[in-house]
């Protein structure tokens, strides 16, 4: 039999600790599939957040380093400044480089850091269990929105990609999904070519990927996906929102 | 050759021959001149100076240079030393090397620019969260720079620990001769922890999140053993006209600057007063004070503070001893006039024969 898919060798052997029908996983392997097929297994170095995805290098068969809450964009610049030469990436949830670390990863941006950042986008702070982030939707019942999130006490869904892109010192930018068969297709796309303007040296990269946290939006997986189509794909539309030439 | 610096120069030029290649800063008075001197010093050397956008990024910047292999340092005041605090636990818990200068002034809050010594418990603690400690280095002349920064970088180097360099706002603005001629360039130490890419050698990861309790318990143990070790190898203090002494002055920095200018004074009217310096506030020398113990009954502390180091010293006393305090806090900076006056009244109260009852 032809084989068609096998699991990329540098994601580790291990259980993945992410809830059922959590995006995580799969943006996981598409980031060690990317690295493998470029062939930056040596060069790579992940910082990764607090948040859900901060069990990384239990997976990742590269270098990683835990950042502090929403410092991940601050560490890779320490890392990349010392090696250039390496691939540095941070790995960020919503609340991480939208909410507590917005200073690190704005200042990272707007200094054109040659770093990329992959920005998990689930609108909730998933690991604490739910509570609202800073890309709750309006109206979106989290724990600490009990009736919906109302702006005039929590203010609006954060667009980073539409914020970053107005830096003069970000080079890509992009929003993608992983709820569906072609989203992550074109998910891994994203991926692939954020790493290469690294590589390129064209600086600051950023990929957005909307993902599903069925847990904690009290859904089951196949609604959780859809919802990501339907509801939460309006306040974040996906798309390129800034690619300069290099 | 001797130049006149700043000491905030002296010790950016003291880092950069120390083998410093990566300095990330936040502007804050009075150690700027630092900064600044490191923004021009820098690309020069091969290094690298970023401003960052806050104390909080600084700090992450330096642990990201230290993950990366490179001998990084970061400055401030403080305010923003509050801020670093998240940082230099994550850089203990973490076992990366770094050094962090403090030139403290005037609090708490906001408080002012003028030099004061209020910051001992928050470098001397650890400073933020969970069991560690960083070594503290306490200069008292900017000479004394060019071996305390050095020794700064050897020792983060060496135990893997971020490593404080105290100060204070006079030590950083004043200016004096120094030159840099003795000064050594600490050795490189293995660094095949640090992360450069899983290039014929397997992946690592550095991090601190460790669920399993009883594998917690085990990391904090093995930092614990390493404190314990550099306190049995680190302690370095200074002892001033202690031999004779009926009554030892303990102060550090600037100080044992204004002590050693009332000692004098006080040797002149035949006052038998010395001084132990601390040059580590941690490790402290409590071997030595518990020494000078068997001798001498009477210890004068004295601080820019309303009384931080005193406790340290009242522990390694263990109640043994006399001791006096004076300090002042809020940045006031007291003439050795001032603390000779009040060193010979607590000296002749001490000595004016059978009120204290006998040890």
């Amino acid at each position: 039999m032809k084989a068609v898919y096998a699991r990329p060798k540098l994601l580790k052997e291990a259980h993945f600790h992410y809830c059922p029908g959590c995006g995580h996983g799969i943006i996981n392997r598409l980031l060690m599939e990317v690295i493998e097929e470029m062939d930056l297994q040596g060069d790579a170095i992940c910082v990764a957040p607090a948040g859900c995805g901060m069990l990384l290098y239990n997976y990742f068969e590269i270098d990683v380093v835990e950042a502090a809450h929403g410092r991940g964009a601050a560490v890779a610049t320490g890392i990349k400044r010392v090696r250039p030469q390496n691939l540095v990436f941070s790995y960020q949830g919503d609340g991480d480089l939208a909410a507590i670390g917005t200073a690190e990863g704005f200042h990272a941006a707007n200094r054109g850091e040659n770093i990329t950042v992959i920005f998990v986008n689930n609108g909730v702070y998933g690991m604490t269990g739910g509570q609202m982030a800073p890309t709750t939707l309006l109206d979106q019942v989290t724990t600490t929105t009990p009736t919906g999130r109302d702006s005039d006490l929590a203010g609006h869904p954060v667009r980073i990609c539409e914020v970053f892109s107005v830096l003069d010192g970000t080079s890509y930018l992009e929003r993608v999904a992983v709820n569906k068969p072609a989203a992550v297709v074109k998910a891994k796309k994203a991926i692939t070519k954020a790493f290469q303007r690294q590589i390129d040296g064209a600086g600051f990269s950023l990929v957005e990927i909307l993902s599903p946290c069925p847990v904690n939006w009290k859904m089951g997986p196949l609604e959780a996906c859809t919802w990501i189509d339907e509801v939460m794909a309006r306040q974040f539309p996906l798309g390129v929102f800034k690619e300069v030439p290099c | 050759m001797r130049r006149l610096m700043s000491g905030n120069a002296a010790l950016g030029e003291a880092a950069v021959l120390s083998g410093c290649t990566h300095y990330f800063g936040y502007p804050i008075t009075p150690q700027n001149e630092l900064t600044e001197y490191m923004a021009r010093r820098m690309p020069g050397a091969g290094g690298v100076f970023i401003q960052s956008e806050s104390e909080i990024a600084a700090i992450n910047m330096v642990l990201g240079a230290s993950v990366a292999g490179a001998r990084s340092m970061t400055s401030s005041s403080g305010p923003g030393m509050s801020l670093k605090q998240e940082g230099i636990s994550y850089l203990a818990a973490d076992e990366l090397p770094a050094v962090i200068v403090n030139m403290v002034r005037g609090g708490p809050g906001m408080g002012n620019i003028s030099a004061a010594q209020s910051d001992y418990f928050q470098a001397t603690r650890g400073g933020g969260h969970g069991d560690y400690r960083t070594v503290v280095l306490a200069p008292g002349s900017v000479q004394e720079l060019t071996e305390i920064v050095p020794l700064a970088f050897d020792l983060a180097d060496k135990y893997r620990n971020p490593v404080i360099i105290l100060g204070d706002g006079m030590l950083g603005q004043m200016m004096e001769p120094v030159d840099f001629d003795g000064l050594v360039r600490p050795p490189d130490y293995d660094k095949s922890w640090a992360l450069t890419g899983a290039k014929d050698r397997p992946a690592q990861a550095i991090y601190s999140l460790i669920f399993d309790t009883k594998l917690q318990e085990e990391h904090n143990w093995k930092l614990q053993r390493k404190f314990r070790l550099i306190e049995q190898n680190e302690v370095r203090y200074e002892t001033y006209l202690a031999d004779d002494a009926e009554m030892i002055v303990v102060a550090y920095g600037i100080g044992a600057r204004v002590a050693k200018g009332a000692i004098k004074r006080l040797r002149e009217e035949n006052l038998k007063v010395g001084m132990i310096r601390p040059i580590t506030l941690w490790p402290f020398p409590t071997k030595a004070l518990r020494e000078m113990a068997k001798t001498v009954s009477d210890f004068f502390v004295f601080e820019m503070s309303a009384g931080q180091m005193v406790e340290d010293v009242r522990l390694a006393l263990e109640g043994k001893g006399h001791i006096h305090f004076y300090g002042r806090p809020g940045g006031v900076i007291p003439m050795p006039v001032e603390l000779y006056r009040i060193i010979s009244r607590h000296y002749y109260q001490a000595h004016s024969g059978g009120k204290r009852k006998k040890r």
